[in-house]
């Protein structure tokens, strides 16, 4: 069954922040917010499960840091031990300030990207992929929050003027 | 307005009772004769079972005497390293008080020539907590002068007969002597105490007037300060700390030291923020002023194991003997506060303050600080102590005796300063932004 959908557009955050709490206070569902730029606090107050990318990101870094030790032991110890500066590389554990940058900037590395490719992934984005947002507005300079309509639709576009939306659409999804 | 609660008074002032009676004691006991000192270490080696001799041989100061007999000439280190133990302690806790403050000023500085527009609500505390400069600063400048009277054999550089057979020393001895030794100390602390007194002049002459010209003022006085103060604290490194082992330098030693200062200083913000807090006062600082002092905690201790391990790892790497006798002494000899310091100022607040619920719990807060101002203590006594005392160290009655009683002149002087404004600004600029701050 289509269900109905209202799409009221705002031009400045705060004020969608403000609106946001007013429709949640007043039960209405909000689908979703189609913002130009992150808005801080827009989660939150949506009541949006928080992001576990930061579990992601950790884990990432523990892997990276492995890599690191792995093959700079599988190189400098293992493969091709030389003498630098007096220093033969026969032990990880003596050599290891040596490959101290080389560890920070692998979990670093690891961390970053798989974030990166991670966020990429768990949004549905990849190349050539269309747009989702309703209106080419939202990458520009309107937000628009999208409020699922039971029951009597006239209240909800009222409570969304009064929130200080500058214009309201509805239609079927 | 704060009234400084009589139990906290009490309690400050019994702290610098007991560290008074315990640095006297340091200093009574300090032996007098080469006999004594050997009649001490004696007694010590029991427990330790020797291993001492070759140590000490290569703390600095050691190749001044390398010409002479070497029995003699040890016998006579061991008890300048003994009678120098109750002042390194004295030194360390003073600096280490100092450098709260200073960091707070640093600190304070930024927020105020970046126009922070999170912070304004945090300026009375951080204003209270600079108070201590003034007092500090004049007890560090009566330190040194004493140092500069022989009162003391902490600098070796200050002995005549030292440079004397000693051209390294000579070399640099248009610098480190020590008249100039004082007038820089001198411009360095009257740089300092000067913009704190005028910013605070300034900060409260904002709330009373009826336009933002006091803050312009201030602005333009703290863009000021910073530069000098970037300038100055890198030399007060060198010349107050660096110098104690005269012959080795590293040029990234005062960004090493600013980064220790700065990170205590952000602590001690928190912790008496977080106990204004407790006790009902600053009702308008909310856990996202926390959740960001925490922030800096956790990025500046980063920040000051990056220098650390920057330090270390060029010395490491490029092995040149005046260089790597600062790393060998104090890992030989000070293995433990050495090691012990990088737990607890890289390892510790990396794992505990990563997640981003925990920085905006006030106890976990004031938990972490203190790990982490006891680890910046072991940071200042790792880098005075080796060039001081050499193999001779040990943390008691003396060393804690001095923590105890700056600790408990710090906080007298810094509480009875909050007494003396409302805690909160009222008309700054910024102080709705302040107020309204979330994260």
């Amino acid at each position: 069954m289509a269900s109905k959908v209202i799409h009221a557009y705002y031009n400045d955050d705060d004020v969608l922040m403000q609106a946001v709490k007013k429709v949640k206070a007043a039960r209405h569902h909000i689908e979703e917010v189609y913002c130009p730029f992150p808005v801080h606090g827009l989660d939150k107050a949506m009541g949006l499960a928080p992001t576990r990318i930061a579990i992601t990101s950790f884990m990432y870094g523990c892997l990276g840091l492995t890599v690191a030790i792995v093959m700079m032991n599988f190189i400098m110890i293992q493969d091709w031990p030389q003498d630098i500066g007096g220093k033969p590389s026969f032990s990880y554990l003596e050599n290891m300030p040596a490959f101290m940058p080389i560890m920070f900037e692998m979990t670093v590395f690891f961390a970053a990207h798989l974030m990166v490719i991670t966020f990429y992934l768990r949004s549905r984005l990849w190349p050539f992929k269309e747009a989702e947002n309703p209106d080419v507005r939202s990458t520009d300079d309107h937000f628009i929050m999208e409020v699922e309509v039971h029951g009597n639709e006239s209240d909800l576009t009222a409570l969304l003027m009064e929130t200080g939306a500058v214009e309201i659409n509805s239609l079927e999804k | 307005m704060y009234t400084f609660s009589n139990r906290l008074k009490i309690g400050s002032l019994i702290l610098m009772a007991l560290g008074l009676v315990g640095m006297g004691i340091g200093f009574v006991s300090a032996p007098s004769t080469v006999e004594e000192a050997k009649a001490m270490v004696a007694a010590h080696d029991d427990g330790h079972g020797g291993g001492h001799e070759e140590a000490a041989h290569e703390a600095s100061g050691a190749a001044a005497h390398a010409d002479e007999a070497h029995g003699t000439d040890h016998d006579e280190h061991l008890l300048h390293q003994l009678q120098n133990r109750p002042w390194s302690a004295t030194y360390v806790a003073l600096f280490f008080f100092f450098m709260i403050s200073l960091g707070v000023l640093a600190f304070y500085g930024v927020q105020r020539a970046s126009q922070a527009g999170w912070s304004p609500m945090l300026f009375r505390v951080m204003e209270g907590i600079t108070a201590w400069l003034v007092p500090g600063g004049i007890l560090l400048f009566v330190f040194l002068v004493l140092s500069v009277l022989h009162m003391n054999h902490l600098f070796v550089w200050m002995d005549a007969d030292t440079v004397a057979h000693d051209e390294l020393l000579q070399g640099k001895a248009g610098y480190l002597n020590p008249t100039f030794f004082l007038i820089r100390a001198a411009i360095y602390l009257g740089g300092w105490i000067g913009y704190r007194e005028i910013s605070r002049r300034l900060s409260l002459a904002q709330d009373a007037s009826d336009d933002n010209s006091n803050f312009v003022k201030n602005f333009r006085w703290s863009a000021a300060f910073l530069v000098f103060y970037l300038v100055s604290e890198s030399m007060m490194s060198w010349d107050w700390i660096m110098s104690l082992d005269p012959h080795w330098f590293s040029t990234l030693f005062g960004w090493y030291v600013f980064a220790s200062m700065f990170v205590s200083g952000i602590t001690v913000i928190a912790m008496v923020t977080i106990y204004l807090k407790s006790r009902g006062y600053l009702p308008d600082v909310n856990d996202s002023h926390i959740h960001d002092l925490a922030k800096f905690m956790f990025g500046i201790s980063i920040f000051w194991t990056y220098l650390w391990f920057s330090q270390f790892m060029l010395i490491w790497y490029a092995n040149i003997p005046e260089e790597v006798t600062y790393y060998v002494t104090r890992i030989e000899n000070y293995s433990l506060p050495f090691w012990g310091m990088v737990a607890m100022n890289f390892i510790f607040p990396l794992l505990v303050l990563m997640n981003s619920d925990y920085k905006r719990l006030n106890w976990f807060v004031i938990m972490a600080g203190i790990v982490v101002l006891m680890g910046h203590y072991l940071d200042v006594f790792n880098m005075v102590m080796p060039a001081t005392v050499g193999d001779q160290w040990y943390i008691g009655i003396p060393e804690i005796s001095a923590v105890l009683f700056f600790g408990g002149a710090f906080m007298f002087w810094v509480f009875r300063a909050l007494t003396k404004a409302p805690l909160q600004p009222t008309r700054n600029p910024y102080i709705e932004e302040s107020r309204q701050f979330h994260y």
